[in-house]
């Protein structure tokens, strides 16, 4: 008998993809608003999937970075662009034709390799909370975290940089 | 036949492998450079995905902060992504990649 | 492997105390003197004469020790102190042969190039590639001493080469004269066709034999005469062959008169030591490989028992008479000089074709001598009379050049063969022996007739040059040259007389037959004891040649032969066509073969493979170009599908 679990996964897997597909390759509107719209809906459904997987912490990560800042940026940018919509005419078929047959390639090879694998038996479940992941980040991890937040600070000032008026 | 419905490893890596071609997809075919940024987010969001549910199957933590560096790593490339196609935007007026052909030269 | 009846050693190199390393010294002094003019004492005129005299100068009295040391009965060595090249069962050495052959040689070749060296000094004086001369001349006489001695094929061929190239650079020492140039490219390209086959029959005695030591292969042949199978006759007359280009033996022989372009010193010195005893030299050195019995492969199975020497012989006999028969309506004095080298080679080989290459390398000995002589003495006739070389353009030379006219007779005497007094009449006589006792009746009645022919036109040369009214200008006001160009006539007149009365002949002949005996009566009178016919022979075609000349140039205004002879004279004046044969027939075919060259080269190889190539290349090219869209989508997808195929190869998916 599929457990609630199961039925929340393809819950979840079919809203995933779903949202992604409405966000690529949305057959009404070629806006990139509507498209920022629907990645955060995918995202959001991943959230999901994570909680699933008992990470609960990047879940709540996944959420707030990805849904909340990374989409506000997005966001703001297409704003102040303004940017129209894809001209549809534009969308040549033998251009799609080609991205749909290398998507393929890699999704048939990838799909075929994932079912030749052997299956793990699950084993016992490491529960993705605040407490373990933030030991593991300071103490095994401490070296990598510390180079991540200069690598933040990089990127600030490299944005700031970039989005100068003037690039003298 | 339980074992095929019950979700395990594989149903999410097929999940992950699907989202990753979409994203992959929408890098190939689509002209608006923000749409295509998003196709990338996609496909970092699949292997996010495969990430979580490699630690989840086999009991181990280490997926999971990778999954961290992650996310911090694609806030910082956006940021970084974004702001470039806004210096690009400035120069060029355009944020389709058909006319972005310089490099060809 | 290398155990014939010289015994060999591998010790340490030339600084042990035993004489037979002198031999190293002598090898590497005028190298060394060569060298020494090219890189440091280029500018100075006086400082490359003495280097280089006194390199050869020290060679021949180390020779001289080496001479005296092997009269007394010296051992014969091979020294292969140095392993050169070692590639599976190829085992080359560098090493020296010391045995009666090379210590003779040795003599000659440092004997006459130090003479001709002293000599140089005074007819070269004032040109302005002194020091390159001198510097020529000393790598020449490395070159031929490295022939000398020689231990193997390898070394010898070796150089052979270098011989070749230093003759090249000395024949045309004067490049700019169009005619040097030719004529220096001439004697390179005749002796190329002949090293060809010298290579070819030297790869097939190592192929047969596993050896090209010379001590090596005389060792095995000796112990299986057939060892050489089929091909040994073959392979005997491949080697021959560059035998026959730097022998100048016929149809070869068409650069030697050429190369008179060069100067008179390096004429005499081809002539008499180095360049063309090579050949000689080389034949009586692999002597072994003609000792063994006739074979022949299936094509050319029809000649039976005629054996590689029988040619060799015959070919030598056509080569005198032919020079000879040229020699006699030639009217420059160097020309007369050179159709007598020939025919004086055509003479040795002949020796050696008939079984004797102690009689051969005897004659070459002499030869060198008297050769050098003549050609030293032909130089101050010219020097004297303003660089004349017409002989029916002298006259009366000699009361004005005393000393050249006395020396120049001695080497004329010595070359036709006076009995009893000269050199010449000994090793001639020896040759002619050689032939009865061989077995070739016609080859001794055209080695008499030779004699005669030579006696005649040398006679010829000295009457009309030396005797009667000058004819011209020049030749009324020629004084006499100076020393240096005197001395070495003289002193080189000396063994056109007293080498017969040295035992040269039984010395050599020790040499190739170990169980030798010295005839009974011998002594200045011993050819009428143990060789009478010879002897007799040779002394009648002396007279009659010498009456001939007498009776039809003897104050002669002009040849009259020419008149008498008619169409026959004019083709001997005219070298018998030789020269415009080969125009004729080889140099179409040589330019035919070129230009199918150069159409393969130009249509093939350029056209279809290289323009091929590039042209593929270009096209692909081009083709790739179309890729460059500059599109990011574009690089994308190639991407992508360059990940499937990589991913594909990694998880081995079928």
């Amino acid at each position: 008998m599929p457990q609630l679990t199961d039925l929340l996964f393809y819950g979840f897997a079919a809203l995933t993809l779903l949202f992604g597909f409405l966000c690529v390759a949305n057959p009404l509107s070629r806006n990139p608003v509507t498209s920022a719209m629907f990645l955060v809906l995918t995202i959001i459904s991943m959230a999901g999937l994570f909680i699933l997987l008992h990470a609960f912490f990047l879940a709540a990560v996944q959420v707030l970075v990805y849904a909340g800042a990374v989409m506000v940026l997005f966001l703001f940018v297409i704003m102040l662009l303004d940017l129209k919509e894809e001209e549809r005419r534009k969308l040549r078929k033998f251009t799609v034709g080609l991205g749909a047959v290398a998507v393929a390639a890699i999704a048939g090879i990838l799909i075929k390799a994932t079912l030749s694998a052997v299956p793990l038996a699950a084993g016992k479940v490491v529960e993705g909370n605040t407490k373990p992941l933030g030991v593991a980040l300071f103490t095994q991890y401490l070296l990598p975290f510390e180079i991540l937040s200069i690598l933040l600070l990089v990127a600030m000032v490299g944005v700031i940089l970039l989005s100068k008026k003037e690039l003298k | 036949m339980s074992a095929m419905i019950q979700a395990g490893l594989q149903h999410y890596l097929i999940v992950s492998v699907l989202l990753f071609s979409l994203g992959l997809f929408g890098v190939l075919a689509r002209r608006n450079l923000i749409v295509i940024y998003m196709g990338l987010e996609l496909m970092l969001n699949a292997a996010n995905l495969a990430l979580v549910a490699f630690s989840h199957f086999n009991a181990n933590l280490n997926g999971q902060v990778m999954v961290f560096f992650i996310i911090t790593v694609a806030a910082a490339e956006v940021a970084v992504g974004l702001a470039l196609i806004v210096a690009l935007y400035r120069k060029r007026s355009t944020a389709h990649v058909e006319d972005l052909t310089s490099l060809k030269y | 492997m290398e155990h014939a009846n010289t015994t060999v050693t591998a010790a340490a190199p030339a600084f042990s105390s035993r004489p037979e390393d002198l031999a190293w010294f002598i090898l590497l002094l005028p190298l060394i003197a060569a060298a020494g003019i090219a890189f440091f004492v280029r500018k100075s005129n006086v400082l490359s004469a003495v280097f280089s005299i006194g390199a050869v100068l020290a060679a021949f009295f180390l020779s001289v020790g080496l001479f005296i040391t092997f009269g007394i009965g010296g051992e014969a060595t091979v020294t292969t102190p140095f392993s050169w090249i070692h590639v599976g069962d190829l085992n080359v050495n560098l090493g020296v042969t010391v045995d009666r052959l090379s210590v003779l040689m040795l003599l000659v070749v440092t004997g006459v190039s130090a003479l001709v060296q002293i000599y140089s000094i005074g007819y070269m004086h004032g040109d302005r590639s002194f020091s390159r001369f001198f510097s020529s001349l000393s790598l020449f006489t490395f070159s031929m001493l490295g022939i000398v001695l020689a231990d193997n094929f390898v070394m010898m061929f070796v150089f052979w080469e270098l011989v070749g190239l230093s003759s090249y650079l000395l024949i045309g020492f004067w490049y700019e004269k169009p005619s040097a140039g030719d004529a220096a490219k001439k004697a390179f390209l005749t002796n190329r066709i002949g090293d060809f086959g010298f290579l070819i029959g030297i790869l097939m005695v190592w192929a047969a034999t596993g050896s090209v030591s010379f001590a090596g292969i005389a060792h095995k042949l000796g112990a299986d005469p057939a060892a050489l199978g089929s091909m040994a006759s073959i392979a005997g007359l491949l080697v021959f062959c560059g035998a026959m280009g730097k022998s100048a033996q016929f149809p070869l022989h068409v650069w030697l008169p050429d190369a008179m372009e060069g100067p008179t010193p390096v004429s005499a010195l081809i002539h008499a030591a180095t360049m063309v005893a090579a050949g000689v030299y080389m034949l009586c050195r692999t002597f072994f490989l003609y000792q063994v019995p006739a074979a022949w492969p299936g094509p050319l199975s029809f000649l039976g028992s005629i054996s590689a020497l029988d040619i060799i012989a015959v070919i030598g006999g056509f080569t005198a008479l032919l020079a000879a028969l040229i020699a006699i309506q030639q009217n420059d004095i160097k020309r007369i000089l050179a159709y007598s080298t020939l025919s004086q080679l055509g003479y040795m080989v002949m020796a050696v074709g008939c079984g004797g290459p102690d009689a051969a390398m005897y004659h070459l000995t002499t030869h060198a001598g008297f050769k050098a002589l003549l050609f030293l003495g032909a130089g101050s006739v010219i020097h004297a009379c303003h660089h004349e070389q017409d002989i029916w353009k002298m006259g009366g030379l000699w009361s004005k050049l005393p000393v050249t006219f006395r020396t120049f007779a001695i080497g004329t005497a010595a070359l036709a063969g006076l009995p009893i007094l000269t050199s010449g009449f000994y090793s001639k006589d020896a040759i002619l022996d050689a032939a009865i006792t061989g077995g070739h009746p016609v080859l001794f009645g055209l080695g008499v007739l030779v004699a005669a022919m030579t006696t005649f036109y040398m006679l010829r040369l000295v009457i009309v040059a030396f005797f009667g009214a000058p004819r011209t200008e020049a030749a009324g006001h020629a004084h006499e040259s100076p020393n240096s160009m005197i001395w070495p006539l003289i002193v080189l007149a000396v063994p056109s007389v007293a080498v017969a009365w040295l035992p040269l002949g039984d010395f050599l002949s020790a040499h190739f037959n170990p169980h030798f005996h010295p005839h009974e009566g011998g002594g200045i009178f011993g050819p009428f004891n143990h060789a009478p016919l010879a002897a007799t022979f040779g002394t009648g075609a002396l007279l009659f040649g010498a009456a001939a000349a007498f009776h039809l140039y003897w104050n002669a205004p002009k040849d009259p032969l020419p008149g008498q002879l008619g169409l026959i004279g004019r083709a001997m004046k005219n070298r018998f066509y030789f020269d415009e044969i080969y125009d004729g027939v080889l140099v179409p075919l040589h330019d035919m073969l070129a230009r199918l060259a150069d159409w393969f080269d130009r249509w093939i190889v350029s056209g279809l493979i290289i323009r091929g190539v590039h042209g593929s290349t270009e096209l692909v090219g081009r083709a790739l170009r179309l890729v460059q869209t500059g599109n990011l989508q574009t690089y994308t997808f190639m991407f992508a599908a360059g990940v499937a195929v990589v991913v594909m190869i990694a998880l081995k998916l079928k």
